[in-house]
């Protein structure tokens, strides 16, 4: 079989942002938590704040390191895989890209390093104002990329001579159509991944009965943004839904699997769709529910993939089944931040064993929920790469063979177990490590460079785990 | 402004951040390579722990170098990453290794997960380091393109003159690795560095020698520059091969600061010798840096921000340096 280097290609970008993409999800929502406790310390001067902030600054310190390491290879394979696609768009790409990459350099430059090793040599107003400044990094980082995701979907403020991209108005093409709906539902997507990991390991220590007063606090909190930030990323998704119904028709059809242009769509809740034959089987559907989520009007009109030739649709399984992965778990996220509203009456959120251990697994919920998301986006607007404009197959490196490909794909996935395996070792041992005091803290002397130094969890000692 | 000078200053600021990246990166990288050959665990302990505080930000300059390329010379970018498409991996994959081991060492407790942390680290620096050299040296045989486009193997990059230069950048690396310990240790570990220092800059200046004799046969094009009429761009190997009699001089003499800084030296200005022998092609043979550029626009929009960043990096960079100048002794680490 001859070896297809567009698709392992495609399959190897997948593979390396999924990978990344976990660590930034993880890090812009923590960073804003991480500047909450230093203030509410700051403001309180309760050491419970101090103790939480410690912690987590820990925990974010290692997460960032291992986002930095995965992230390296992605500046490099938009040229090894698709140097097409760099050449026709490098003067927009190139300078998003570029100031991506100048805002984080800048930050850890500037205030990581007073952030993770500031303490007891700066004042905690400093602290504080470094914190900010790190929260606000990561989420300007955000913006330039998902400003260059956005524009690849709606490409807007450019025109083309001679194949190649030119900016016309640099405002349009960075605030391109669907960029706002994007970077507030990956915003909001950030702070449930971090609301819900707080959420859970304060639950695993309070079950533990490690530190309850500062783990009290942190879960309480924690699920006050996530009553808020839950119902509100429903909302700002089911915008984004219009917006992808405005721009991305065929996207929409292919999460909903509707084959043919109706008014009155129901809603399918459950299918297999058969792409081949261009049908759904076992469907189970509400009726009129389809226009009225994605139109606003239950008798709205919705164009179906038949309006599509078979090689300009998106592959349906993808979006249909990753799209209900999402949603389905959002509902659940919902539910937990909404169980914790009603449990809290009696202060029950601390104490109900159900409630606690169900926030334990939830902790990775949102990460499952923000891939699936990417997945439904991304191979949504097959076979477009710039979209209505410039196909994966068009934007791929023409030397690139088969085999390169797949040497490739199997190499950083072998690189990436082992970052991953080493990662995600330590991170548990941080967080079995606990709240406890550091007595080695004033040893170091400035080593305001590496992340992962402001942790000092040895690497595979057998050491005393959290008090339970 | 015009287009023209734009590309310039983007050719500055690229060929800036790039040696920026081999001054300084290329130590650490040194240190990785010279690993097995240190003495004994505490001498590889001394030597990360010099290493240790300064390593990522060396990295800076190298991820800089590649956005800056995509932004401004497109081109160079999507013809040299296809073009050295193995070869880019091996780097990356060398680099994560690298990096981690530095993570991860100074946490590891037990016997047997240190010594994989330190095949780790050696490993990885040497791949990389291999790596650098082989794309200098198809960089200076330069590339098979049509229509823009790179159009040659996947293993076009790996020719017996990459081989050399990947050899010769391991030994160059390596040299500038062990003068950094001489600079930044004392006792049996600097007189360990002494010795491969004067062993190692043999081995680099045999490979100096091959390069220089066989780079002008390459390609009419370098020859002409070298042995055309503009004489003055014989001061830079003049000066290379200067540094190097410095460093044979304060090696043979026990200085402690003046073989780093030679050596450093000796890279500059090869390095300078390099540029001119392309210079305006970057891509070779082909494509001038004009005919890389990105759209003026877009050169001036991204301009604007790189000279903000680069002062504030060189100041956070020199102020690291700074807080970690003077030796370091076993046992005394910031890890």
């Amino acid at each position: 079989m001859e070896l297809d280097p567009l698709i392992i290609s495609r399959l190897q970008f997948a593979f390396v942002i999924s990978f990344h993409a976990i660590f930034p999800a993880f890090t812009i929502g923590l960073a804003s938590f991480l500047a909450l406790l230093y203030g509410l310390y700051v403001k309180t001067r309760n050491k419970a704040w101090e103790r939480l902030a410690q912690f987590w600054t820990k925990v974010f310190a290692v997460v960032f390191g291992m986002g930095v390491v995965s992230g390296i290879v992605m500046s490099f394979q938009f040229g090894t895989n698709w140097s097409n696609f760099s050449q026709a768009t490098a003067n927009f790409i190139g300078p998003m890209l570029s100031y991506e990459v100048l805002t984080a350099f800048f930050l850890e430059a500037g205030f990581l390093g007073v952030l993770l090793f500031g303490r007891g040599r700066v004042s905690p107003g400093m602290h504080l104002f470094a914190a900010i400044m790190v929260a606000v990094g990561t989420l300007i980082s955000t913006f330039w990329i998902l400003a260059t995701n956005s524009w690849m979907h709606t490409p807007a403020g450019f025109e083309i001579q001679e194949g190649t991209f030119y900016v016309t108005s640099w405002f349009e093409a960075i605030f391109n159509p669907s960029f706002p709906y994007r970077f507030l539902h990956m915003g909001l997507a950030s702070f449930l991944a971090g609301g819900f990991v707080v959420a859970g390991v304060s639950a695993w220590f309070l079950l533990r009965g490690h530190e309850i007063e500062a783990n009290r606090k942190a879960l309480s909190m924690s699920l006050w943004l996530l009553l808020i930030a839950a119902p509100a990323q429903a909302v700002v998704g089911d915008f984004h839904g219009l917006n992808t119904l405005e721009h991305q028709p065929a996207k929409l059809a292919a999460i909903e699997a509707i084959w043919d242009t109706e008014s009155s769509v129901p809603l399918a809740l459950f299918a297999i769709p058969d792409q081949e034959n261009q049908t759904n089987h076992f469907e189970l559907s509400i009726p009129k529910l389809g226009s009225l989520i994605l139109t606003h009007d239950p008798n709205g009109e919705i164009k179906g993939l038949s309006e599509w030739p078979r090689d300009e649709q998106p592959p349906v399984w993808f979006a249909f089944f990753g799209f209900r992965i999402m949603v389905g778990l959002g509902f659940l996220m919902i539910a937990f931040a909404v169980a914790g509203l009603v449990l809290r009456k009696n202060g029950r959120i601390y104490t109900n064993h159900y409630f606690l251990q169900g926030l334990r697994l939830m902790s990775v919920a949102p990460f499952i929920a923000l891939l699936a998301g990417w997945i439904v986006t991304e191979t949504g607007r097959a076979p477009w790469l710039v979209y209505g404009i410039m196909s994966h197959a068009e934007g791929l490196t023409p030397s690139l063979t088969g085999g390169m490909a797949l040497f490739t794909l199997l190499g950083y996935m072998a690189v990436y177990a082992v970052v991953f395996a080493s990662g995600v070792y330590y991170l548990t041992r941080v967080i079995h490590m606990g709240m406890e005091e550091e007595k080695s803290d004033n040893d170091e002397v400035q080593s305001a460079m590496r992340p992962m130094s402001a942790s000092h969890v040895s690497f595979d000692e057998s050491t005393k785990p959290a008090r339970s | 402004m015009e287009t023209f000078d734009l590309s310039v200053v983007w050719a500055i600021v690229v060929a800036f951040s790039i040696i920026m990246y081999v001054l300084m990166d290329g130590f650490i990288l040194g240190m990785g390579i010279l690993f097995p050959f240190a003495p004994n665990e505490e001498a590889r302990d001394t030597m990360m722990n010099t290493g240790a505080p300064i390593w990522d930000g060396n990295e800076t300059w190298l991820v800089l170098a590649g956005t800056s390329l995509l932004g401004a010379f497109p081109l160079v970018y999507s013809i040299l990453l296809p073009a050295l498409y193995i070869g880019v991996f091996l780097m990356l994959a060398g680099l994560i290794f690298r990096g981690i081991s530095f993570e991860f060492r100074f946490k590891a407790k037990s016997k047997n997960s240190r010594k994989r942390w330190n095949i780790a680290f050696a490993g990885g620096s040497m791949v990389v380091t291999f790596a650098q050299g082989a794309v200098v040296g198809a960089y200076i045989e330069g590339f098979e393109t049509q229509d823009r486009v790179f159009t040659g193997g996947a293993f076009d990059w790996l020719t017996p003159f990459s081989v050399m230069t990947g050899l010769g950048m391991m030994a160059g690396f390596a040299l500038l690795g062990a003068t950094w310990v001489i600079l930044k240790t004392e006792g049996h570990v600097q007189e360990w560095a002494y010795q491969i220092a004067s062993k190692l800059l043999w081995m680099v200046l045999g490979v100096f020698a091959i390069v220089s004799l066989w780079t002008p046969y390459i390609d009419a094009s370098v020859a002409e520059r070298w042995f055309g009429h503009i004489h003055l761009i014989w001061v830079l190997p003049a000066l290379a091969i200067a540094s190097a009699a410095a460093l044979f001089f304060s090696l043979k003499r026990g200085h402690g600061k003046l073989p780093f800084f030679a050596t450093m030296s000796m890279f500059i200005f090869t390095y300078l010798g390099l540029l001119v022998s392309r210079w305006p092609y970057v891509v070779p043979p082909d494509y001038t840096l004009w005919d890389a550029a990105s759209a003026p626009g877009s050169q001036l929009f991204l301009l604007v921000g790189t000279l903000i960043v680069i002062p504030v990096i060189l100041g956070y960079t020199s102020w690291a340096y700074w807080v970690f100048r003077g030796k370091v002794r076993p046992g005394e680490g910031y890890h």
